[in-house]
């Protein structure tokens, strides 16, 4: 019997270094995307078959070192630790070489087993480099394979050598090549007091190599500090000592001393083996990033490509989504006509079949040309240029550039803005932003303002709700950026070169985000759907109508049939103008709601609940409790301001 | 040692230097209130003594002596003022009139002590304006208040924030503000103390600046670009 052979390998690196790219490359189909246990940082898996083995890739997230700072830090430090993988791969930016390294040199601190993916060798070779891969290799002491990876080029190299990797160890070879890691040295002071440190760490049962250890504990870490004065207190004595005398020598911190070096080291390595054949040219990206980061014809340009990415966006949304809407319509009245009006067959469609049709007809249209769009943006390198432009505008709502995309995105739709927010590289940024989103009026939201507001009560009042609905979204985003925990984070990011987005990477990354987004709203669309049709048939909804009048009636001024629209709305929010014509018996709202009860009306719409499709995508991107919390919120948030708007106009408008 | 009404001088041709003009007769009067004529007085015994450039009808600007002298004064009426407000609890214009009265006497391992314990605050309560950094011999906050004070050494060359630098200028990283954690961030992207930078760009209405450092390209919100400070070849 052959036994089935696994090898387990990571891919780590920088962000924006390619390493999803080699990802998708590698796994193709094949993979499952989720979140870190008990963490909102994703998580994405794959496996492939290579020359009889089975490989788990796992993609780590992209970061640029491996303290303890940030989620995605710790994730990484954790699983390289804990999971031991058979191989890490280490991809990195072959033209940004040295800030790649400085994470590299830390990789082989841990000893752990691993080869360096040298990526994007021809923006590199475009930048007027040549890298030595030999040299880098010798320097180093570890396996490294130039790739492509958009091209494909070198992966199948990559593959072997992970073979090549894992045989070795398996048949206990020791490494031949006498390393040159070696070499990887800090000054001399440094190195006798990690020697000092090492000596008090060698008989701790820990998993993590000693010397890895003392480097952590004179960097000041404070996850290896109290996983080590636990077994050994006494060291942490020593180690504030050490800390001390370093401090002396250098008149710096030991730990900045450490990654000072580190670079320095990262700067030798690239000194011995990469060389500048020509000096960059001033080429078209150079002329055309000078052009889009700049001023007035930056803003000029950005407001031309995000005009030309929303009208793309919602034409083609709004002709699928009607063109699906009728298909199905039409398929609704083929199979009345077969089944005619039995329950089963209404709960069956109502519940199940409509909960599926909602999903597809409002969500994909939109989200499919979004997530093509917004991946071309993110590949070419433009994404970064609006962030970098849009960033004063942000922290008024005490965001940063990057959430400029997802909140204008919001006006359209929701769903694919909450979506959107995972560019955000904090959890705190990103639960600021998403919950923020939430806030802005949909497309359907407005047809709704418009339709009712606008059209009875006067132009005037719908645009002054939109503005009411803006200083809201100011007014919260400032409270929830003083009331959540951690740090604030300046925009820090990396402005990368400009680059032709491919066809097959774009198709690539949008539907694994589509696939992402289809397994987990859907379901909750068809529950919310089923909840809802069951009520209907079972004729709960009166009851639930009266026991609703209670705030409808009472605290927000409207008649008690509203109270079922606004449940429907939560389907989809157009529904709660369709609804109410229906309920009502009439399209003429002005013969059956006052014009005081059309403002507060369009208030509790505008802000009461994010639609299903969005708890769904709000679910997915901040985990079941905050969806919860953010839709009560909201909820409660809404009928008080219903309320209070209808107080204040009482005196006012009839 | 300067004589105080030297130093209030070039505290407020600071200030208004720091706007991006030279200060004028008229509004140094204004601000210092006394009368034009002993401004202009002033304003030429300053630049005999090498503090100021001024040009009649042009206005003045500070030295690199001056600017030493402005900047540490202007630092201490800040310190001093956040510590009166935030701690003592006075009032805005009471914390403004005694710091004015105080910044004069305070010594320099006062001032440290008080950066301290205020938390190492950035911004005065004047408009937020910035406090500019101390001239303490460390690299980060975290060092400095690791150290005892009596430890405290001066810095021979003035850094300043790498959002002064111009585009295309290259400075040497001296030393970073704040906490830990943003220090930390900085450094792992490689903007460590001696690093070299570039100002490649910066965005309008107070964005970011873009920079190039260690052969990368990274975008740096105001906020924390202004907690790094650099060293530049004109020593200014």
């Amino acid at each position: 019997m052959i036994e089935e052979k696994h090898i387990k390998v990571a891919l780590a690196g920088n962000a924006n270094v390619g390493k999803s790219v080699i990802f998708n490359e590698l796994t193709g189909l094949h993979q499952h995307i989720g979140n870190w246990p008990g963490k909102t940082v994703e998580k994405a898996e794959g496996t492939l078959i290579f020359r009889g083995f089975v490989v788990d890739v796992i993609d780590l997230p992209g970061i640029y070192s491996l303290s303890t700072f940030s989620i995605e830090e710790q994730v990484t430090r954790q699983y390289i630790t804990e999971q031991k993988p058979d191989a890490v791969i280490n991809v990195i930016d072959a033209a940004v070489l040295e800030r790649n390294l400085f994470f590299t040199l830390q990789l082989i601190e841990m000893k752990t087993p691993m080869l360096v993916a040298l990526n994007q060798m021809d923006m590199a070779e475009k930048k007027g480099v040549k890298i030595s891969v030999d040299e880098l290799e010798k320097q180093l002491g570890i396996p490294i394979i130039p790739t492509i990876a958009v091209k494909g080029i070198g992966l199948t190299r990559l593959l072997e050598t992970i073979i090549e990797v894992y045989d070795k160890r398996k048949n206990g070879v020791k490494e031949t090549k006498k390393i040159a890691v070696e070499d990887i040295k800090y000054g001399r002071e440094i190195e006798e007091r990690v020697l000092i440190l090492e000596s008090y760490l060698t008989e701790l049962e820990l998993p993590y190599p000693s010397r890895w250890l003392a480097i952590k504990l004179l960097e000041d870490d404070p996850e290896i500090k109290s996983l080590v004065y636990k077994l050994k207190p006494q060291v942490d004595e020593i180690v504030k000592a050490l800390i001390n005398e370093i401090f002396e020598i250098h008149g710096e911190s030991a730990s900045n001393v450490i990654t000072a070096e580190r670079y320095g080291v990262a700067h030798r390595i690239v000194e011995r083996s990469m060389k500048i054949i020509t000096p960059p040219r001033v080429g078209l990206e150079v002329r055309l990033d000078a052009l889009s980061s700049r001023g007035f014809p930056g803003y000029l340009i950005m407001v031309g490509v995000v005009s030309l990415l929303f009208f793309s966006i919602f034409t083609f949304g709004d002709y699928t989504s009607e063109l699906l809407y009728d298909l199905f319509l039409s398929i609704r009245t083929a199979m009345e006509s077969v089944f005619g009006t039995n329950v089963l067959f209404q709960f069956f469609w109502y519940g199940i079949i409509e909960g599926v049709i909602a999903g597809i007809t409002i969500a994909l249209p939109y989200i499919i040309p979004f997530y093509i769009g917004l991946s071309v943006l993110e590949d070419s390198g433009y994404l970064a240029r609006i962030a970098f432009l849009m960033d004063f505008a942000m922290h008024k709502i005490g965001l940063h550039g990057k959430a400029f995309i997802p909140m204008m995105l919001s006006f359209g739709c929701n769903v694919p803005a909450c979506l959107g927010c995972r560019i955000m590289e904090s959890k705190r940024e990103k639960t600021i932003a998403t919950f923020l989103t939430t806030l802005v009026p949909c497309a359907a939201t407005t047809t709704i303002i418009l339709g009712l507001v606008g059209k009875y009560v006067g132009l005037t009042w719908a645009l002054g709700l939109y503005v009411f609905d803006l200083a809201i979204i100011i007014i919260l985003g400032r409270f929830v950026f003083r009331l959540l925990p951690g740090e604030p984070m300046g925009l820090i990011m990396e402005i990368p070169s400009y680059r032709m987005p491919t066809l097959k990477i774009t198709v690539q990354k949008t539907w694994f985000k589509l696939k992402g987004f289809v397994f987990q709203a859907v379901p909750l669309i068809v529950i919310g759907n089923i909840v809802l049709t069951s009520l209907d048939l079972l004729g709960a909804l009166p009851i639930i109508e009266q026991v609703f009048s209670l705030i409808t009636v009472r605290w927000l001024g409207l008649p008690s049939i509203v109270g079922i629209s606004f449940i429907f709305g939560v389907l989809r929010k157009e529904l709660t103008l369709i609804m109410l014509a229906s309920l009502m018996g009439t399209s003429n709202f002005a013969s059956v709601l006052t014009l005081r009860q059309m403002i507060v009306y369009g208030v509790v719409t505008m802000l009461y609940i994010p639609c299903m499709a969005t708890i769904a995508a709000l679910v997915r991107e901040l985990g079941y409790k905050n969806a919860i919390f953010i839709t009560a919120f909201e909820l409660a948030f809404a009928i008080l301001l219903g309320g209070l708007v209808n107080l204040l106009l009482i005196s006012f408008v009839p | 040692m300067e004589s105080e009404n030297v130093q209030e001088y070039l505290e407020a041709i600071y200030t208004i230097n720091e706007g991006g003009k030279s200060a004028e007769t008229v509004e140094l009067a204004n601000m210092l209130n006394v009368k034009p004529p002993s401004v202009t007085e002033m304003l030429k015994r300053l630049t005999e003594e090498g503090y100021v450039d001024y040009e009649p009808y042009k206005g003045a600007k500070l030295t690199e002596s001056g600017l030493r002298i402005a900047v540490k004064i202007t630092r201490k009426h800040g310190i001093v003022e956040r510590f009166l407000h935030d701690i003592l609890k006075l009032e805005r214009e009471e914390a403004h009139q005694q710091a004015c009265l105080m910044e004069h006497s305070l010594g320099d391992k006062a001032e440290a002590a008080l950066c301290r314990l205020l938390g190492r605050p950035e911004k005065s309560l004047n408009n937020d304006k910035p406090i500019p950094p101390c001239d303490v011999q460390v690299s980060n906050c975290i060092e400095c208040e690791e150290m005892a004070l009596n430890d405290i050494k001066k810095r021979i060359r003035r850094p300043k924030a790498i959002t002064s630098l111009k585009r295309g200028q290259v400075g040497v990283i001296a030393f970073i503000r704040g906490g830990r954690q943003g220090v930390k961030r900085l450094s792992d992207l490689g903007l460590t103390v001696g690093a070299q930078v570039t100002l490649l760009n910066s965005a309008p209405f107070g964005g970011p600046i873009e920079i190039s450092v260690r052969g990368s390209k990274l975008a740096i919100g105001r906020g924390l670009a202004n907690k790094v400070f650099v060293e530049t070849n004109d020593g200014l």
